[in-house]
């Protein structure tokens, strides 16, 4: 493991507004849709900085798409440097998130953009493998860190 | 006499540092208390010590040298003759040079010099011995800080008190004081220190004195904390704030002329700094400075200074001007503070001399702009540089203008003319005396930088007119040439102006906005001196009008000109302009009162009523004329509908009554004699629907006109004087005497009558029975009410009848009538006691009335009709349901005023309630959930009637009492069996009394009442008919969850709370019952750990359901909630 931080000197961006919702609709549903997930992901600390996943631009507001009537949801995200070896964590936050805000019947895939990582088979295979998941988390090490980064901002 | 031992003990005990603080303070205290009421002097007490005084233990000779000076503190008032003064002066100056003692030394100087003139005070050699003493032996740096703040305090004393004896202290005085000050950083030493030098400065005015020779020093000490670093937080328990510091550093700065030659330079350096804060103290002490030091000390800096300011104007204004209308009166860009600071130092320099404005008028900067400014046409095109200049150059130019007279007529001789020449606005004539109309040329292209700068140098001269109108009350500027010049313009101005507000033009908003502002401003030149004549002013008058008046629907050019009208006339009126108002209410009220009335233009007719509404309430003549255009208006149309059956007309009718309603009621206290215009304007209703033989309003818009009669008719009453209300109550019973209303006076309080009884009246009948029901609603108790004895028969046949009104109405007269008995004033001829008789007694069976029994108590219980019909036992489920409903607003005004016979108002409703009530049978499912809705009726507060608006009677805390006593019958009731049915209505009787009840009250009872909530919530949450009142009763819930009283009973009850609230987190029918649900359980996370553990479980599952929510609040809530949960405990979710 080599010392040091991975990208040391990332590009940060300003934060966006808070999406304020207007006057809702009292007698219609409004269901998941991708803006609300961004909201539960957004605020998610890089493993590495101190800044959330949206100021570093790992994240946006397109790289989340909900179909609603399958109950999938897809996520991209792209790591911040190409050989990035923080991918797999930042994705392990990003489902540790969503398991925990969404209800069970949600499908939830977590990939990285193409072309953004070296390594892009590997990382989407890992990230979207139930077994391998729930090993991590088990964990102790990892788990601490997820945490970390998942309840940074509640703090 | 103090025993020796005593005192003694006393003193051994202050000395002695082992003690605690307490036991010494409390010896302190005794010896001072002994001094005081003269069982001790001070004589025996400086004998009694003089070991600790004078022994060489460093430790008990402060101590007791303390002691000695906190007496001395305590007894300030206490006359000492002059030798002990004198003696003790000497004692602790002389003790100032005994640094191990130095802390009693200083309290006791201080305490000596405070002493007051009656109790034998320092004398000026004395002072000036402690001086000198103090002077020489003190190095105040070299001590803690509360001994600094002492000798700072005791200098500040010698130097306020003492100023004579110190003057001749001369250098060694300054040479001191910069030494003591030199280095010191505690805010609270530094505050005094700063007035220290403000003292010294007055000390030594002279340009040759002790203070001119070390000026450089003393303000190289103090000169350094400027501008004023503070990083004490807020709640320093000494409250020395920011502000302070910087303020009394600007007075020390500015005390002197002496300190200009080094203050000036460091100001304007840190005025070039990029930090904010330095920026506004640099302006606001340049300020200072500049009144103090004087004109000749200044003039030599003003280069300086007016670079320095230009380029502080330049960074503190932004480039963004509005062209919104909330700006049409005010600057129209944001101003900050340090902008704010630069303006009033401009002013102050300019007021104080006219020679600074020769920088201004020199500026190139400045006079390149009006070369520059028409290259652009729009505001919009402009680059950001361009913008900035205008906007910064405008500001200059009006703030000097407005600094005086004199600097007025120099803007405007050098920068009027070439203004209106870029503008294209040009003399023709070649003498330029006679300037006539239609002489000027006005260039088609208008230059929104130069009409921008144009209307602040005229709203700046406006300004500057009205500044000084306020002090002298008979003002001339005519012969002033700034004057002279916008008077030989005033006319292509107002052209150019007008033509503005014509443009078509693509960037037509900003075109409009400048037009109306600079009519605007033009409008509002003061008195007979002003540059604008009359007819001129009419004018403008005629052009904003026509805006309004044309069909251009609601688009920003009306908003606008409508705003300049209502404050040309608001400016009429504050400054009582008799001229211009007579033109104002000729060209603008006379016109748009009289489209108001005729309604025939092209404009919407809500939109023309806005309009005059607006215009008129800016003068009680205008309003005056309004109101009786607007009934005219409304007579015509009422009659044009029952007389030729125009639909349109009421529809006219309705949005008339509208805007009198919203428009003009709610201003009734500003504006004078309006009240009186209402009253004849609610008689004149009347006279029409007395005349109007039938009416109906089965068609589309005719409820709303019904409605919005009644709306209006009531809120006249309320704010109607009592005379007033008498003479429309008057009108209005003469009305419905004439009306077949009366007859139904005469129909007898019967079953047999009152069983045919059916919704029967005409609409005419209805409208007139609501309209007077509105009325006896509004009036005040004193108002009086003719014939009340039949009129609560009609409005109780009429409550039979299904006629809500009617019942609101007997409430409301049962609230505010006089008791009788007792000799108390009955206004209406008929006291509370005859109504209750009336509408309790009158007995069905024989068709006879039961006089009172002779006691003058009435029993309103089971027994009378009223309640018979409402338990049942004769009439139809309709007329039992109108009973019940009236019976409830009877009992509201009964309640409010506190009278007792509520009571058994309560009991019948009870009755109704019960699944086996005294005749025998469960009511209707409908008429119990009247019964119980009638509980809301009583609780809850009313917009329609008996409120305080409308005069209601209202005894303090009358819901806790009503409370205390129902709650209790209701609780038992529900323990008891009832059927599922009657049970339910018993529990939504309940909710509505529970949640219509202040909140503390709830809090008092919560171990009692909890259970009962929950129990309710749960019986509620069955179906979807009571959502509603659900929610109000799980407000009251969630209340005393969040509440310390409520936790305690909450912890008792944890297990069914949490059951309940988890039930309703699946609540179908309403969206904010599940996320209040959710928002309690996670306010029962106060709870004691050990007591919501083992629910932990229970509440995840309900709360992962909930995740799944289809709102998405609901959604938010569940996920805080969720973390909350899962979160007492160190392993993670469970799932």
């Amino acid at each position: 493991m080599t010392l040091g931080l991975i990208n040391a000197n990332p590009v940060v961006q300003a934060k966006k507004e808070r999406l304020v919702r207007t006057q809702e609709d009292q007698y219609r549903d409004d269901g998941v849709d991708p803006l609300d997930i961004y909201e539960y992901v957004r605020d998610i600390r890089d493993p590495e900085h101190p800044y959330t996943l949206e100021q570093l631009s790992v994240l946006s507001e397109e790289s989340v798409t909900v179909d609603d009537k399958l109950d999938r949801i897809l996520i991209k995200f792209t790591p911040t440097v190409q050989h990035c070896s923080m991918a797999t964590i930042i994705g392990l936050c990003l489902r540790a998130k969503l398991n925990e805000r969404l209800p069970l019947h949600y499908k939830v895939d977590i990939l990285v953009s193409p072309g953004s990582h070296a390594d892009e088979d590997s990382v989407n295979k890992q990230l979207n493998d139930k077994e391998r998941v729930a090993a991590a988390m088990e964990n102790p090490n990892l788990r601490q860190l997820v945490d970390e980064c998942i309840f940074s901002d509640e703090i | 006499m103090v025993e020796t031992n005593q005192l003694t003990q006393y003193l051994e005990t202050f000395v002695d540092i082992t003690r605690s603080p307490t036991e010494q303070d409390d010896s302190r205290k005794a010896i001072a208390s002994s001094l005081d009421n003269d069982s001790l002097s001070i004589n025996q007490l400086v004998r009694e010590m003089e070991l600790y005084l004078t022994t060489t233990d460093n430790v008990v000779r402060a101590r007791g040298i303390l002691l000695l000076a906190e007496v001395l503190d305590s007894l300030k008032a206490k006359p000492l003759t002059n030798a002990i003064v004198h003696t003790l002066v000497g004692f602790f100056s002389e003790k100032l040079a005994d640094w191990r003692a130095l802390r009693g030394a200083l309290v006791g100087c201080l305490a000596l010099m405070k002493r007051k003139d009656v109790a034998g005070v320092v004398t000026h050699i004395d002072a000036q011995a402690m001086a000198k003493s103090m002077l020489q032996n003190v190095q105040l740096q070299a001590l803690a800080p509360h001994d600094r703040k002492l000798g700072f305090e005791l200098l500040e004393f010698l130097l306020q008190q003492y100023s004579e004896a110190m003057s001749t202290m001369g250098n060694l005085l300054v040479y001191a004081t910069c030494e003591a000050i030199d280095g010191e950083k505690d805010p609270q030493c530094l505050i005094v220190a700063f007035h220290l030098i403000e003292l010294l400065a007055q000390l030594f005015p002279s340009p040759s004195g002790p203070l001119a020779s070390d000026a450089s020093d003393l303000f190289e000490v103090f000169g350094c904390y400027f501008p004023l670093h503070f990083t004490h937080t807020k709640d320093d328990e000494t409250n020395i704030r920011r502000e302070d510091l910087a303020r009394g550093l600007s007075l020390a700065i500015s005390s002197t002329p002496l300190f200009e030659p080094y203050a000036i330079p460091l100001l304007l350096e840190k005025l070039s700094s990029s930090l904010p804060i330095a920026k506004v103290d640099s302006l606001k002490c340049l300020k200072d400075c500049a009144m103090k030091y004087g004109v000749d000390r200044m003039k030599k800096h003003y280069g300086a200074l007016w670079s320095a300011l230009k380029d502080t104007f330049y960074s503190s204004t932004g480039t963004h001007l509005s062209f919104a209308l909330e700006s049409i009166t005010s600057p129209g860009f944001e101003i900050n503070e340090i902008h704010n600071e630069a303006v009033s130092l401009l002013q102050r320099l300019v007021e104080q001399d006219i020679s600074f404005l020769g920088f201004v008028v020199e500026d190139i900067r400045i006079n390149t702009v009006f070369d520059t400014i028409s290259r652009y046409s729009q505001f919009r095109g402009m680059p950001d540089t361009s913008k900035l200049e205008v906007l910064v150059i405008s500001q200059i130019l009006s703030v000097s203008a407005k600094a005086s007279v004199q600097s007025c007529n120099i803007i405007f001789q050098t920068f009027f003319f070439r203004l209106m020449n870029t503008l294209g606005i040009v003399e023709k004539t070649s003498n330029g005396d006679v300037v006539q109309n239609g002489n000027f040329t006005v260039s088609t292209r208008l230059y929104h930088g130069g009409l921008h700068l144009c209307i602040e140098l005229l709203a700046a001269s406006k300004d500057l007119t009205l500044g000084f109108e306020e002090c002298s009350p008979t003002p001339d500027c005519a012969q002033e040439s700034w004057c002279s010049m916008v008077k030989r313009f005033s006319v292509p101005l107002i052209q150019v102006f007008a033509s503005a507000v014509y443009s078509s033009s693509d960037d037509s908003v900003a075109d409009v906005y400048l037009g109306v502002k600079g009519l605007l401003t033009m409008g509002m030149f003061w008195g007979g001196s002003s540059p604008v004549s009359r007819s001129e002013f009419e004018k403008i008058l005629v052009t904003l009008t026509s805006i309004i008046t044309s069909k251009s629907g609601k688009t920003m050019v009306w908003e606008l000109a409508l705003k300049a009208l209502v404050w040309i006339g608001s400016f009429i009126d504050r400054y009582h302009e008799t001229d211009k108002a007579r033109s104002y209410m000729s060209i603008v009220v006379d016109k748009l009162v009289s489209l108001a009335c005729s309604g025939h233009c092209g404009l919407p007719y809500p939109m023309m009523l806005e309009a005059t509404s607006e215009v008129c309430s800016t003068g009680s003549k205008y309003v005056e004329k309004m109101v009786l255009g607007l009934e005219e208006a409304f007579c015509s149309s009422l009659s044009d509908f029952y007389v030729n059956g125009n639909f349109k007309s009421v529809d006219k009718c309705s949005h008339l009554l509208g805007c009198l309603t919203n428009k003009l009621l709610p201003r009734v206290a500003e504006i004078d004699g309006l009240e009186k215009l209402l009253v004849h304007f609610a008689i004149s209703m009347w006279n029409q629907i007395e005349s109007c033989g039938v009416f109906s309003c089965d068609f589309n818009g005719g409820q709303e006109f019904v409605e919005a009669a009644i709306t209006i008719m009531g809120q006249i009453v309320g704010i109607a004087l009592v005379d007033s209300q008498n003479s429309i109550i008057q009108k209005a019973y003469r009305v419905v005497l004439s009306s077949t209303l009366a007859a139904m006076e005469s129909i007898p309080l019967t079953f047999v009558a009152l069983e045919d009884l059916q919704r029967d009246l005409s609409t005419r009948d209805e409208l007139i029975l609501s309209l007077f029901a509105s009325i006896i609603i509004a009036a005040s108790p004193a108002a009086s009410i003719p014939d009340a004895r039949s009129l609560i028969h009609l409005f109780l046949v009429s409550l039979h009848k299904g006629y809500i009104p009617a019942a609101q109405a007997l409430g409301s007269m049962v609230n505010k009538l006089g008791r009788g008995t007792g000799g108390t004033y009955i206004t209406s001829g008929c006291s509370l006691e005859e109504a209750c008789d009336i509408i309790f007694q009158a007995d069905f069976a024989s068709g006879e009335k039961i006089s009172s029994n002779g006691s003058g108590k009435i029993i309103c219980g089971s027994e009378t009709t009223l309640s018979k019909i409402c338990l049942g036992f004769c009439g139809s489920l309709e007329h039992q349901t109108h009973a019940i409903t009236g019976l409830a607003w009877i009992g509201k005004g009964l309640l409010m005023r506190g009278d007792e016979r509520v009571n058994e108002i309560a009991l019948v409703l009870v009755e109704c309630l019960k699944s086996t009530n005294c005749s025998g049978h469960a009511l209707h499912p409908s008429a119990m959930k009247h019964a119980a809705d009638a509980f809301s009726i009583l609780m809850s507060d009313s917009e329609v009637c008996l409120n305080r608006k409308f005069h209601a009677v209202i005894r303090p805390l009358y819901k806790q009492r009503f409370f205390s006593k129902i709650v209790p019958i209701l609780e038992s009731l529900i323990m008891n069996f009832q059927t599922p049915l009657s049970r339910k209505m018993l529990h939504v009787a309940l909710a509505h009394v529970i949640s219509n009840v202040p909140v503390t009250v709830i809090l008092d009872n919560t171990k009692k009442l909890q259970p009962m909530i929950l129990e309710g919530l749960s019986v509620l949450s069955i179906d979807s008919v009571e959502k509603e009142t659900l929610f109000s009763l799980l407000l009251v819930l969630s209340g005393t969850l969040t509440d310390t009283k409520g936790q305690q009973s909450a912890e008792d009850n944890a297990h069914i709370i949490i059951e309940c609230l988890v039930k309703l987190t699946s609540y179908p029918n309403l969206m904010v019952v599940r996320e209040t649900a959710i928002q309690c359980l996670l306010a029962l996370l106060e709870l004691p750990h050990r007591r919501i553990y083992p629910f932990r479980i229970q509440v995840l599952q309900a709360i992962a359901k909930s995740l799944d929510d289809p709102k998405r609040r609901v959604r938010g809530e569940a996920i805080k909630c969720r973390q909350a949960w899962a979160s007492i405990t160190s392993t993670n979710i469970p799932f």
